[in-house]
């Protein structure tokens, strides 16, 4: 046994030899060296993963559409993932990326609401979108600072003080932009200029009524079905309208689905020509 | 002079010889004077309200609410030093919020006020603080279904059906102890507590008030908020009514 008093009880080296701290990950004991030979790392990619949110602005109002899968890597591992959730009285929110991290980004947002909202006893809701959207952008850019970032692309949809529709994006940089039409992913790539027929330019929402934008954004996830592999087709489709509260349609399918295209599909695993 | 307390007072680290600890009796008589609370648990949810005297004209109607909301679930009013109210309500919120973010569900009522009580308590153990002059009604509904407690200054707590503090309480209780709590809704818990609010209230002696109600209910979805305005006038309505009728008879 050994006797010194700092490590008093162990194993004398003398008689057993040294301790292998390779054994089940043992501490190694102050050993500076060892402890601190890794640096610290924070997360390097978003491990489950949501894919596109779509949405679009309509003359009163917003759309905003994502699917339910939640993806590990290409394994398509979870099918039951609502992406899309409701901040304050007439606000929501859409992530794409990280699933943990949008769980976390739910957390942040409930207690927002709870103090901005719930603590006030004047009544009257204070808490809108471009509040929200802001309180996220701080919050994104804060931990892309700390080179530890939250790994998503999040579409905030609601309405001004003016009662205007408001549509804005933040991402995992805390970059934002705000545009008529907004998609997160591979919808950025696919559905935007499907979405922008629509609204060719910004101010355009106006002439579009709830039908057509409903429509398009329908068009979108089903072309995102066919082309986007992490993708699913059961979707939630959220409408929101002026002074109404934000309408939650669940389980949504991609309907009259044509594969006839995929034949014709050469590479991608299919035999070569 | 008379002889309360005779220097065992000053504070409430010292009993008095036959175990009594002035401080504590004191910071209750400062509940007692203040505007009436009434706390309501009904079959379907809560109801709470206070009455506010109107202390001058220039204030805004409306404004200067008492009853606070400290989750989703659970709204709380307290009868007398204003600001220790306030003081235990940002406590009582953080106690919930920090609950969320450990268990990641609502407080439950039980755990809030235990919480809130032994902060409250620990105001009568040490000379350097003084206790809460506030007697205080947390209600709320979590999984269990609703729940309705009294704190006093003490530290020490009670569930109740319905209790009420401050001014005139005794009157008020007697009223609510005729009521078929075990039946009632928050519909009707409404009319009563505005009936009982008015009934107590003595416009001669302590001049004109405003009457300030909240409620969990099926119409709230779980949610503490304010009474709505049309409801509660016609409650008020009703109970002026009443007595009125009541005065005629007599």
């Amino acid at each position: 046994m050994n006797h010194d008093p700092y490590v008093w009880g162990r194993p004398d080296d003398a008689v057993y030899g040294a301790y292998n701290h390779a054994i089940a990950n043992a501490s190694s004991h102050g050993n500076v060296q060892e402890e601190t030979s890794f640096p610290k790392m924070n997360s390097q990619q978003p491990i489950i993963t949501g894919t596109s949110v779509n949405s679009i602005k309509f003359k009163d109002g917003v759309i905003v559409a994502a699917d339910n899968m939640g993806s590990y890597g290409s394994l398509l591992r979870f099918n039951n993932i609502e992406r899309i959730f409701k901040v304050g009285k007439e606000t929501v929110v859409g992530v794409s990326g990280d699933i943990s991290d949008f769980q976390q980004i739910q957390r942040l947002l409930d207690e927002l609401e709870i103090t901005e909202e719930i603590y006030d006893n004047d009544g009257g809701h204070n808490l809108r979108a471009p509040n929200v959207h802001e309180y996220l952008t701080r919050v994104l850019y804060n931990r892309r600072s700390k080179m530890d970032p939250l790994w998503n692309a999040v579409v905030v949809a609601g309405f001004n003080d003016d009662k205007t529709p408001f549509l804005r994006y933040v991402d995992l940089l805390g970059v934002t932009y705000g545009l008529s039409a907004i998609c997160t992913g591979f919808g950025a790539h696919l559905a935007i200029p499907l979405l922008r027929q629509l609204v060719p330019d910004d101010k355009d929402y106006q002439n579009v009524t709830e039908e057509q934008a409903r429509e398009a954004i329908i068009n979108c996830m089903k072309v995102l079905f066919y082309r986007d592999a992490r993708s699913s087709d059961k979707f939630t489709l959220v409408t929101l309208k002026q002074g109404q509260p934000p309408k939650f349609e669940k389980d949504l399918r991609c309907e009259n689905q044509n594969w006839r295209f995929a034949k014709d599909l050469v590479g991608y695993g299919s035999t070569q020509l | 002079m008379s002889s309360i307390g005779t220097g065992y007072d000053l504070s409430v680290s010292t009993y008095s010889p036959d175990g009594r600890l002035f401080q504590v009796e004191y910071a209750a008589k400062a509940a007692e004077n203040a505007g009436l609370a009434i706390g309501l648990k009904c079959a379907d949810g809560i109801v709470l309200a206070v009455e506010k005297i109107v202390q001058s004209k220039l204030l805004v109607k409306g404004a200067n609410r008492r009853i606070m909301s400290l989750d989703n679930h659970v709204g709380m009013v307290s009868s007398g030093l204003l600001a220790d109210g306030r003081h235990l309500a940002k406590r009582a919120r953080e106690e919930a919020q920090s609950y969320r973010d450990q268990y990641g569900a609502p407080m439950t009522m039980k755990a809030l006020i235990e919480r809130v009580a032994m902060y409250e308590h620990a105001y009568t153990c040490y000379g350097s603080v003084r206790p809460f002059g506030i007697s205080t009604i947390l209600a709320g509904v979590d999984k269990t279904g609703p729940s309705l407690y009294v704190v006093e200054p003490s530290g020490s707590y009670y569930g109740y059906r319905a209790s009420a503090v401050g001014k005139g309480k005794q009157l008020a209780k007697t009223e609510l102890e005729k009521l078929d709590l075990s039946s009632i809704t928050v519909k009707q818990g409404v009319m009563e507590v505005a009936r009982i609010a008015h009934l107590v209230h003595d416009d001669n002696k302590d001049g004109n008030f405003e009457l300030e109600m909240t409620w969990i209910g099926p119409e709230t979805k779980g949610f503490h908020e304010h009474v709505p305005s049309q409801l509660l006038q016609e409650a008020e309505e009703a109970a002026k009514r009443a007595l009125e009728e009541a005065m005629e008879e007599d």
